[in-house]
């Protein structure tokens, strides 16, 4: 079975997804011990736009984290991910800090010899870094702020992984 | 004999402080550290016995009923919420 390159940044700042795409295309060269992709999909989430009913427009997310830790989990998902399909390489990307309204805040990017093992892949991953990875987000409006809660339907999702 | 404490998000903030350092006692279970770290608390510590809180130990998700070694690092959080 081939190995799948995996490469996770946490960070403050933002991505350009054609600089990560280049930058794991190029780490899958042929000449190592991996295979040239056919396939490369992405995800990337980005800031809702939201109104609250009480403290009006959102004007930013405030991430935190727990370092070394949230790390180590989006290292397993992807571990994970690559001994379930044939996948070749992986990077994830997820900013923290202040992201204000309509900017990137995560990136998927899964690179795969054909398309189907990609696309599952990519959801997988997205799928479990939702309800596995120690990231905390704050809703900042623009007369208040809240922690968001946890969505139940995030939870639901993961079942469609359970064989 | 000292264990790292640690707190995130709206748990740090109901908590008043992002970590502390408490007393290693031998062959307590996270849940007992919890309540322990509760009923020092002015408030009650409620916050931190809400069923939804999750713990972790050396950076792994924990289940309640693991027993703590000296030097271990305990986190309290609520669920995630990134992506």
């Amino acid at each position: 079975m081939q190995a799948c390159k995996i490469s996770i940044s946490v960070q403050r700042e933002n991505f350009t997804v054609s600089d990560e795409q280049s930058a794991l295309q190029s780490g899958l060269e042929p000449g190592g011990a991996s295979q040239t992709p056919g396939a490369i999909v992405s995800f990337v989430g980005l800031v809702r736009d939201e109104q609250d009913a009480e403290f009006g427009a959102l004007q930013s997310l405030q991430i935190e984290h727990y370092p070394g830790m949230t790390e180590q989990a989006l290292g397993d998902i992807c571990q994970r991910a690559g001994a379930q399909w044939q996948l070749i390489g992986c990077r994830v990307v997820h900013r923290v800090g202040s992201i204000n309204s309509g900017e990137q805040i995560v990136l998927v990017m899964t690179a795969a010899a054909h398309r189907g093992d990609a696309f599952c892949a990519c959801e997988y991953i997205m799928d479990y870094l939702k309800t596995a990875a120690t990231f905390w987000k704050k809703a900042c409006y623009e007369s208040g702020a809240r922690w968001v809660a946890a969505q139940d339907s995030d939870q639901q999702r993961l079942q469609r992984w359970a064989k | 004999m000292a264990l790292s404490v640690l707190y995130f998000a709206s748990l740090r903030e109901q908590m008043g402080g992002a970590s502390q350092r408490v007393d290693c006692i031998e062959g307590e279970s996270i849940a007992a550290l919890a309540k322990r770290l509760a009923s020092s608390r002015p408030d009650g510590g409620a916050a931190l016995l809400e069923p939804s809180v999750r713990a972790a130990r050396n950076q792994q998700l924990a289940d309640r009923t693991e027993l703590l070694c000296d030097g271990d690092e305990v986190a309290f959080f609520p669920p995630v919420t990134g992506g």
